[in-house]
């Protein structure tokens, strides 16, 4: 709730901070999704080579479940979503699923996965497990380190991802260690942090989703990844400074 | 062993009143994606309720078992502290039931498709032969519940820690002082279910209830004249008003863009760190407390009127008023998943859970009056009633 607060006040202190998302429904506030963290390695690519390889790397809040599962999951949106708003790009998302890793589990296979598919960017989603399973914080910022020394080694950008917001289990699993690390070590690293937390707790206070909602809603799962989808791409346009068509006239 | 801050009546109604105000901040805190705790102290600095909870504890059980080890000795004492130990036990073993009915609920009723990861959180039910023994034995611990079995581990060890306060008190605070610091530094800390360490690290956490001992045991008498100090006191505020600035970063966006604080200082103070007690959290506790001391005297007047009243009565049963409010902080979210979390909901529940917890301090006290255990009918009682809530 603190982030409401925040965002009160970041309305009378930037008036101007116009919605950075694409629809009304989902907007995101500019300081909520944007930094000030380069993607230089994307910047080049697709300057000199008009093409763009991205990997998504995470655990199970990176997928849906069901046969329209994966294409409607936000890595298949972010893809669509670049498409349209860089045509002359070519653009290539693909997903490495790693449900119940913890960081340090991914971290050890960061190398393979840059030899293995030669991602421009790879976005990192990870804490949940790490969260549920109380790992030592410390542990768990090494575990990160570790896994974007290796990325950038390989010759990839990275966009740390944290968190689902989930208000139903939020007296269960203390997810705020977890994501003041990972915002810790983004600015070490200086790469940019996808605030997954932050921005659906905003959606949830706006009203643009009712995230308490218990039933079995593949809807609701659907329309949030697509924003979800929107917010990374928005940001790694803005991130990696591409010549991008305005979201208004790319959208559908 | 004569401690100046305690009356004749030998009752510092300051302890409990901050220790009240803690459980309180303490139980809005426990309220995820709450309006009110926007006004707690967490917000506004590096330290937050639980610091005071650990030092007015650490503080009160000195001045409990300090009276009882000299009057009667270190068995008789220790016996006393055990048991308190006991009931702390027994009381987070309670509350860890209330969690599992929580989340065995959760477990049945919550179906969204876009939280299937979350739901992870329910693995240990699985296994409940390994978890509820690990429970058992303070291995296994949810979110949420750390703050009570720090403090049994505690007073487990408080016997001798005691003994040595009382026999060499600079000696004592210095070893705990090294322990401190050897915690930093060989990373030492307590192992927890299925991973990991404890979050409230015993080893550094330590430091704060032994100091809180150390002043209740005549440190504070020494201490008091540089703490009141003009230089103490401007130092304190510099540094309060420092943690303000650092905190308005996290929350005022934009903020950090206009202080622009340099990459090598971010380096520096982050990540601070709740389980080990960082040096900036130490700090702040004691910057408050240095503060706290030079401007609200134990003459205080207010101190007996009856707007702090409901604060002074639940930090005088702080055990009781404890775990209600983390029952409280529980049921709370509950009602906020199952009717409304919409503000004047979270308002209503953070006001009612207050009146409540208020409520049972003034019942719990009404019961040892009537059974005669009150510290009104018996002033001189050695045992713990006199600390507020024993220790």
């Amino acid at each position: 709730m603190r982030l409401m607060a925040a965002a009160a006040l970041a309305a009378l202190v930037f008036a101007d901070g116009a919605v950075a998302a694409e629809r009304p429904r989902c907007g995101v506030p500019d300081y909520l999704l944007f930094g000030e963290s380069p993607l230089n390695r994307v910047s080049k690519v697709v300057a000199t080579q008009k093409q763009l390889r991205i990997a998504v790397v995470g655990t199970g809040s990176s997928a849906l479940a069901g046969p329209d599962g994966p294409p409607s999951a936000y890595p298949a949106r972010l893809e669509a979503v670049l498409g349209q708003r860089l045509p002359p790009v070519e653009v290539k998302v693909v997903t490495l699923l790693r449900t119940r890793l913890t960081a340090e589990d991914l971290a050890k296979g960061m190398d393979k996965l840059v030899a293995d598919e030669k991602p421009n960017l790879v976005i990192w989603q990870t804490g949940t497990i790490d969260a549920i399973r109380r790992i030592d914080p410390d542990a768990f910022k090494g575990a990160l380190e570790d896994g974007v020394e290796r990325l950038n080694r390989g010759g990839a950008d990275v966009i740390l991802m944290n968190m689902q917001y989930s208000p139903r289990t939020e007296t269960m699993i203390s997810m705020t260690p977890y994501a003041d690390v990972m915002r810790v070590v983004a600015q070490h690293f200086d790469t940019p942090l996808f605030d997954r937390l932050g921005i659906m707790r905003h959606w949830s206070e706006t009203g643009a989703f009712d995230l308490y909602a218990a039933g079995r809603d593949n809807v609701l799962a659907h329309r949030v990844h697509d924003c979800i989808g929107r917010a990374i791409a928005a940001l790694v346009i803005n991130a990696g400074k591409l010549p991008a068509v305005p979201a208004a006239q790319a959208g559908r | 062993m004569h401690s100046p801050v305690v009356t004749s009546t030998g009752r510092d109604l300051r302890l409990d009143l901050f220790r009240g105000l803690a459980l309180w901040l303490i139980f809005l805190d426990h309220i995820p994606s709450n309006v009110v705790s926007w006004i707690t102290i967490r917000n506004y600095g590096f330290s937050d309720a639980t610091e005071i909870f650990i030092f007015i504890s650490g503080y009160t059980a000195a001045f409990v078992y300090g009276r009882a080890m000299l009057e009667r000795g270190f068995v008789v004492a220790g016996a006393r502290i055990l048991k308190r130990a006991w009931q702390i036990y027994v009381a987070h073993i309670f509350l860890f039931a209330i969690y599992l009915a929580e989340i065995s609920y959760v477990a049945t009723s919550f179906e969204n498709p876009l939280y299937a990861e979350e739901m992870n959180i329910l693995d240990f039910l699985k296994q409940p032969d390994q978890t509820i023994v690990q429970a058992l034995l303070l291995k296994f611990k949810p979110a949420n519940m750390d703050v009570l079995p720090l403090y049994i581990v505690l007073l487990i060890v408080f016997p001798p820690v005691l003994w040595l306060l009382q026999r060499a008190p600079t000696a004592a605070l210095a070893a705990s002082a090294a322990m401190y610091v050897l915690a930093w530094w060989l990373n030492i800390n307590l192992a927890a279910y299925q991973e990991g360490v404890w979050y409230f690290n015993p080893f550094a956490w330590q430091l704060l209830f032994v100091f809180g001992a150390w002043c209740a045991l005549g440190g504070a008498e020494r201490l008091g004249p540089a703490l009141r100090s003009a230089f103490t006191t401007g130092l304190a505020l510099a540094y309060i008003a420092f943690a303000i600035v650092i905190a308005f970063t996290w929350y005022i966006p934009g903020f950090n863009r206009l202080i622009h604080l340099p990459v090598w200082f971010e380096d520096l103070i982050y990540p601070i760190d709740k389980t080990n007690l960082d040096v900036l959290r130490f700090a702040h506790f004691l910057a408050l407390a240095a503060v706290t001391v030079r401007f609200v005297p134990q003459t205080w007047p207010a101190l007996k009127s009856w707007v702090l009243y409901p604060a002074i009565i639940c930090g005088q049963h702080s055990l009781e008023i404890f775990c209600l409010g983390i029952f409280l902080a529980f049921a709370g979210h509950f009602a906020m998943v199952e009717v409304s979390a919409a503000i004047w909901m979270q308002i209503l529940i953070s006001a009612l859970g207050i009146i409540i917890m208020i409520g049972t301090a003034a019942l719990i006290m009404w019961y040892k009056t009537v059974e005669g255990r009150g510290p009104t009918t018996r002033p001189k009682a050695s045992n713990a009633d006199l600390a507020g809530g024993e220790a």
